[in-house]
């Protein structure tokens, strides 16, 4: 710095001199430099613009790969529920058309019937003959006019008919009673008619509700087959549900799991000793932990063979008696560990009560190792919920099968964010660079005011030469 | 694909076959029963129950009486290796205090104290246990008395062990002149310090939280 200062007698001068020195340097490398820190600005910019293009491209491909598993498995789902649906329908239609041949012979032996008892109503008995009345009249006569013979035979004739009138009363009130005894044997048979024709209209409500909501489950189908943006939104938004319903599902599984893991760990010690180690883990611990991964791995093997969840696709396409004798060969090897389980539970609380009797021994206290009256509360507790959850976990499968077909897509959509935003920064980076170079140039500028200012001047009196020339 | 598989394998099995430092514990007790010292012997009773309490599966736990002459395995009033079996464990542990008590009701104060003897076989036991941890409790007033012919000017080695001294209680003469007290106290601590081992005086048996 002292030998700068000292290229003149004057430190001032000097300092003048150099400041001079190097705005004149400065000035004349000016177009260089410029030209060299644009170079480097676009270059950069360029550079993260390519890297935001490459980005953005993969983006693409992964919204596209994302679409494509998501319309897949929404394809997936939606023609399991038709087909669960056909299945119902078929149900429907097999119990109730199958004895459809017996119900239209029920119904036409109703009608049959009811026909005809109508026909035997409908006779009615002949009424008692019109001349009755000319016969009374001849009766009344004869007795006033004191003939009194053929009073007589008038009022035998009077008699008789009135004999006749009366059986042909009797005869109609018979015949009116078998009339409404006939009818009234009709009834059981409306009944009867009108209860099969509800039973019938009521499937078939049931069919046309099952088939409104297949219709329903068509579109939607036909949407994810077409790629329709309505049916990716819905595809989308129900995965990201289903993901955090499942998650949490798990959550409370994992819960279920730890519980049975510390009432069988204790016990375990009896079996495969208190104190060796595996890998720096206790051999009971992982014993515990292996009966219940085996418990949860049986437990995906009963769902896939009942058909309930699809993870192993090997399982659902077997034949269905083998796949029969795998429920019950997965089922019964759960039924032998959550019969195991519940013994350990129960060996857990016995080794509890031998711990507290001999630490009551050890403190002198020979009164505390007698066991409560209620001890068998918490035993019975134990060994129902040994045996309990290995059952309970056997539903693992289903969220667990959610969660893998959801996780895909979330990850996937995660990707796609992770991406979008990657290459926002790239190409903002880029921007920033080029406008970078823009300041660079203008900071460079800077010290050389003065010669930039003195060539403005000289530009603008030679523009005025010229235009004075020209005109 | 095998030689991830085959660097798996090797990694699991290098870590299954390599030797583990044992994490066990063993205990030797000895007790003093000579002269007035025998009145004391619940307290011990009371120190072997926590000490019981303490040990776990595979620990070694022996009690031993000093007397005139220790260094002897009919000394050994009781000893135990606990089993893996957590049942196992409490069986043994009841048994144990049922030995003790018998000991405790039966103790017969001997005329003379040969506390390096015993200090020898506990060394000897401990040794042939092979456990992690070695600790030995001298219960006794460290006032030691040997019957004469009996040789014990001998360095014990007691490098990776524990000694503990235990209701080290003052005597008459001590009294009198605590100097002797104190110079007790200070020639077994050198003692033992001298050949590795580490020393503790615990007087306080309602503080016995720390003895293991």
């Amino acid at each position: 710095m002292s030998f700068m200062l000292s290229i003149t007698p004057w430190p001032v001068a000097s300092a003048l001199l150099w400041i001079v020195l190097i705005v004149a340097a400065l000035y004349l490398i000016r177009g260089t430099a410029h030209k060299t820190i644009h170079a480097a600005a676009h270059a950069l910019h360029r550079s993260f613009k390519v890297a935001s293009k490459a980005v953005t491209r993969s983006e693409l491909k992964l919204a596209e790969r994302n679409r494509d598993v998501l319309l897949a498995a929404g394809r997936e789902a939606k023609e399991r529920i038709i087909e669960r649906e056909f299945d119902r329908i078929n149900e429907t239609v097999r119990k109730d058309l199958a004895n459809y041949s017996s119900l239209h012979r029920a119904l036409s032996e109703s009608i049959d019937r009811i026909e005809k008892d109508h026909q035997e109503a409908v006779d009615v008995p002949p009424d008692p003959p019109g001349w009755t009345k000319a016969v009374e009249a001849v009766a009344e006569m004869s007795k006033n006019d004191g003939s009194y013979q053929v009073g007589n035979i008038l009022a035998d004739i009077h008699k008789s008919l009135q004999k006749a009138h009366k059986d042909a009363m009797s005869a109609y009130h018979e015949a009116s009673a078998k009339r409404h005894h006939l009818l009234r044997r009709m009834r059981p048979d409306w009944r009867k008619i009108q209860q099969k024709l509800n039973a019938v209209g009521k499937s078939v409500d049931s069919l046309l509700s099952r088939s409104v909501t297949i219709d329903r489950h068509m579109q939607e189908y036909e949407d994810i087959v077409h790629a329709r943006d309505r049916a990716m939104s819905i595809l989308s938004s129900s995965s990201l549900v289903n993901f955090f319903v499942s998650a949490f599902v798990l959550a409370i599984a994992i819960g279920g799991a730890t519980i049975n893991f510390s009432l069988i760990a204790r016990p375990m010690a009896e079996m495969v000793g208190g104190t060796s180690l595996i890998g720096g883990f206790r051999t009971a611990d992982i014993a515990a932990l292996v009966i219940i991964m085996v418990e949860i791995s049986m437990g995906l093997f009963l769902m896939e063979s009942l058909r309930i969840t699809r993870l192993f696709p090997v399982i659902g396409a077997l034949p269905d008696k083998t796949r029969v004798r795998m429920i019950w060969i997965t089922f019964s090897i759960l039924f032998l560990l959550a019969s195991v389980e519940a013994g350990l539970a129960y060996m857990r609380e016995v080794l509890l009560h031998d711990e507290l009797a001999t630490s009551a021994l050890l403190r002198g206290e020979i009164g505390a190792t007698a066991t409560g009256e209620y001890m068998w509360i918490t035993t019975a507790a134990q060994m129902g919920m040994g045996f309990i959850l290995p059952f309970a976990l056997v539903f693992v499968a289903i969220p667990l099968e959610t969660f893998v077909q959801s996780l895909r897509t979330v990850v996937g959509l995660i990707g796609i964010s992770l991406m979008r935003m990657l290459s926002l920064s790239l190409r903002l980076l880029g921007s920033v660079f080029l406008y970078l170079g823009v300041l660079l140039k203008q900071i460079y500028d800077l010290p050389l005011f003065v010669p930039l200012w003195l060539e403005d001047r000289v530009n603008r009196r030679a523009e005025e030469v010229g235009l004075t020339g020209r005109v | 694909m095998n030689k991830t598989l085959f660097t798996t394998l090797c990694v699991l099995l290098a870590s299954c076959s390599g030797e583990h430092q044992p994490t066990n514990t063993g205990v030797f007790m000895l007790v003093d029963t000579s002269g007035t010292y025998t009145e004391e012997i619940d307290k011990a009773e009371q120190i072997i129950r926590y000490t019981l309490s303490r040990l776990d599966a595979t620990d070694s736990f022996a009690i031993a009486r000093i007397d005139t002459g220790s260094f002897s395995e009919k000394d050994i009033v009781a000893k135990v290796s606990f089993d893996d079996r957590p049942s196992a464990v409490n069986r043994q542990k009841r048994v144990f205090v049922q030995q003790v008590s018998e000991f405790v009701e039966n103790a017969n104060p001997s005329p003379y104290t040969d506390i390096t003897g015993g200090l020898l076989q506990a060394v000897e036991f401990l040794n042939e246990k092979g456990t992690g941890n070695k600790t030995i409790l001298i219960f006794s007033d460290l006032k030691e008395d040997l019957e004469e012919g009996y040789v014990r000017d001998i360095d014990v080695e007691l490098g990776g062990f524990e000694v503990i001294a235990l209701n080290v209680t003052k005597l008459r003469s001590d009294n009198i002149d605590p100097r002797e007290y104190l110079g007790r106290l200070e020639e077994w601590q050198g003692r033992v310090e001298k050949t590795g081992g580490q020393w503790r005086v615990i007087n306080d048996l309602d503080g016995l939280e720390g003895l293991l």
